[in-house]
C-alpha cells in the first residue's frame, strides 16, 4: 500500500511540476512575485549560511590539523584538504541540507495554509494557474539565488578556518593560506553552484508539492512541513551521490 | 443563467449528490438550504468546476462546463465571483491589493485605473478607509465585504456564496445579506447562495432549494416555504425557535380569521 502511495506521489508530483512550468499569466506579477521570493527565501538566508559555514569551516580546519599530523604530509595539506571539502561537498550539499529544513519548510507551510483556509481555491475560481503563480516564482528565485549563497558560504567557510589558524596557529596562517591556494581547479566551484542549482530546484518544488496537496488544518500543514525536510533531505542525499558519480566518477 | 440536469457525485461509493435539477435565474439571489452533510458545498464546488461531477450537466449561458476545455474553463471562470466561507484574502497582500488582484491578473487597464475600480469596490462595500490594511487587521465581517468587493471586481455575471453569514453577529449578518442583494440587484448577476441561516434565506432568498441526503427535497420561494407540508423541510425550517413561534402565531391569526368569517 504503501509503495503505491509512492509511486502515486511520484506521479502527482510530476503532474504538479507540470503544471508548474508554463507561461505565466501576467509577466508583470510573475516578477514582483519572484523579487519578493528573491528577498525571503535567498536573501533572508545568507545570515543563517554565513553563521554556519564559519564555525563549520572552523571546526573542519580544526579536525583536520588535528588528525592530519603526520611528518610524512606537509603542512599546507590542511588548507588544501579543508578547501576541497569546502567547496565540493559542505558548501553545497550540507549547506543545502540546512536549507531544506529553513526554506523547505517555509514554503511548505506557507502554501500549505493558503491550501487548507481556501485561498488557493479562491485563485483556481478566478481563473488564475495557481500553482504556476504561487510555485513558479519559489522555484526560479531560490535556484538563481543558490549560488549566490554558495559562495557566500565557501568565503565563510574559508574565513572560519582563517581565523581558527590565527587564533591557534595551527597551522599557521601562512601555511593555511598557501595551502588554500594550492592546487586550485576552478571547475570544482561551478560544479558545486550547479550542483547547488539542483538542489535548490529539488527543496523549492518538493515543498511546495507537500505544501500543494495538504489537506484538513493547522496539523496537516504541520506534517505537510515536516514530511517535506524528510523528504527533501533523502532526495539531496540520493542526487549527491548520482551527481557525484556522474560528474566526477 | 445557470441550469444543472441530473447532476450526479459520488466520493468512494457513497452518494453525495443524487440526481440534482436545478435552475438558477439571472438577477436573482438562489439559497441553496440543507443540514450540514446534505451536500451544499459539494453542489456549489461543483457548480465552479472545483469538483468534477460524475453525471449531469451544468450550462452557463448553454455552455456545458463538464468536460469543457481547460482554457474555456479559465475564461468562464472570469465571469464568476466567489465568496469563501473563510473569506479566503490573501494574508500577503493589503485589503486595496486583494481587491485589485483579479484586476492585475486579467484587466487591461493600466494601474490608475485599476487602483481606482477596487477603490470603487470597497467603496461599494464601505471599507474604503481599510484599504491600507492587512487581512489579519480586520474583524470576520469586514473580511467578508472585502472578499465581496474583490469578487465583483471583474464585474462578474455569477456570485457564489459558501455560508456567507457563518460566525458573524445578526447585525453584520443583516449587513451582508443586503450587500449580496444590492449587488445581484445592481450588477444584474446570477446568484448562488449556500446557507443554513433562515434568516439570510429570508432576507434575501428569490428561489430556494433544499437539500437533504444528497437529494432535491424541495424548491419554492420564501412564501411557499413557510406553509409548506413537506416534513424534512418543517424539520429543518422549524429546527429554530423563532421560526417555530412565527408559524404558531401565523396559524393562531389564520384560525382567528377562520372563526371570525364563521361567525
Amino acid at each position: 500500500m504503501s509503495f503505491i502511495n509512492s509511486i502515486e506521489s511520484i506521479g502527482e508530483y510530476a503532474l504538479l511540476v507540470k503544471k508548474v512550468i508554463a507561461v505565466p499569466d501576467r509577466f508583470r506579477e510573475f516578477f514582483k512575485e519572484f523579487f519578493k521570493e528573491v528577498y525571503k527565501l535567498g536573501v533572508n538566508s545568507i545570515w543563517i549560511v554565513m553563521v554556519i559555514s564559519f564555525f563549520i569551516g572552523a571546526v573542519i580546519v580544526m579536525q583536520i590539523a588535528l588528525n592530519v599530523a603526520s611528518p610524512l604530509l606537509p603542512r599546507f595539506t590542511v588548507g588544501v584538504v579543508s578547501r576541497e571539502i569546502i567547496l565540493l561537498e559542505f558548501s553545497s550539499t550540507i549547506m543545502c541540507l540546512i536549507l531544506s529544513g529553513k526554506v523547505g519548510s517555509n514554503i511548505a507551510s506557507e502554501i500549505g495554509t493558503m491550501r487548507v483556509t481556501e485561498q488557493i481555491d479562491a485563485l483556481d475560481i478566478m481563473g488564475v494557474n495557481s500553482a504556476n503563480y504561487l510555485i513558479l516564482p519559489k522555484i526560479t528565485a531560490f535556484v538563481a539565488f543558490m549560488p549566490v549563497l554558495v559562495i557566500f558560504s565557501m568565503f565563510m567557510g574559508l574565513f572560519g578556518g582563517y581565523i581558527i589558524c590565527a587564533m591557534t596557529g595551527t597551522p599557521p596562517v601562512a601555511t593555511y593560506v598557501y595551502g588554500v591556494q594550492s592546487f586550485f581547479r576552478e571547475s570544482f566551484v561551478w560544479y558545486s553552484m550547479v550542483k547547488s542549482m539542483i538542489f535548490g530546484f529539488i527543496i523549492a518544488s518538493v515543498a511546495a508539492y507537500f505544501g500543494y496537496t495538504a489537506k484538513g488544518g493547522a496539523l496537516e500543514v504541520g506534517k505537510a512541513s515536516t514530511d517535506s525536510v524528510v523528504i527533501n533531505s533523502i532526495l539531496i542525499l540520493m542526487t549527491d551521490l548520482v551527481f557525484t558519480q556522474l560528474v566526477m566518477g | 443563467m445557470i441550469k444543472v440536469k441530473n447532476l450526479v457525485k459520488e466520493f468512494e461509493g457513497r452518494v453525495v449528490l443524487n440526481d440534482i435539477t436545478a435552475t438558477f435565474k439571472q438577477g436573482s439571489v438562489n439559497m441553496i438550504i440543507g443540514k450540514s452533510g446534505s451536500g451544499k458545498t459539494v453542489f456549489l464546488k461543483c457548480l465552479i468546476g472545483l469538483v468534477h461531477p460524475d453525471a449531469g450537466e451544468i450550462r452557463y449561458s448553454g455552455k456545458n462546463i463538464i468536460g469543457m476545455k481547460s482554457k474555456d474553463l479559465k475564461r468562464l471562470r472570469r465571469d464568476m465571483g466567489m465568496l469563501f466561507q473563510g473569506s479566503a484574502l490573501f494574508d500577503s497582500k493589503t485589503v486595496l491589493e486583494n481587491v485589485m488582484f483579479p484586476l492585475d491578473m486579467f484587466s487591461r487597464k493600466n494601474k490608475r485605473e485599476r487602483r481606482k475600480r477596487a477603490e470603487f469596490c470597497l467603496e461599494r462595500v464601505n471599507l474604503s478607509q481599510a484599504a491600507d490594511l492587512y487581512p489579519s487587521e480586520i474583524s470576520g465581517g469586514m473580511m467578508k465585504r472585502v472578499a465581496i468587493a474583490r469578487a465583483i471586481a471583474l464585474n462578474p455575471k455569477y456570485l457564489f456564496c459558501d455560508e456567507p453569514n457563518s460566525g458573524l453577529d445578526p447585525k453584520t449578518s443583516q449587513l451582508i445579506d443586503e450587500l449580496i442583494l444590492d449587488i445581484t440587484t445592481d450588477f444584474s448577476m446570477t446568484t448562488v447562495v449556500v446557507s443554513h441561516d433562515m434568516n439570510s434565506v429570508m432576507n434575501i432568498g428569490d428561489n430556494i432549494l433544499f437539500l437533504n441526503e444528497g437529494v432535491k427535497e424541495w424548491e419554492g420561494n420564501k412564501t411557499e416555504i413557510m406553509g409548506s407540508d413537506n416534513s424534512k423541510l418543517n424539520d429543518f425550517v422549524f429546527a429554530s425557535d423563532l421560526f417555530k413561534k412565527i408559524k404558531e402565531a401565523e396559524e393562531i391569526i389564520s384560525d382567528n380569521d377562520d372563526e371570525e368569517k364563521a361567525d
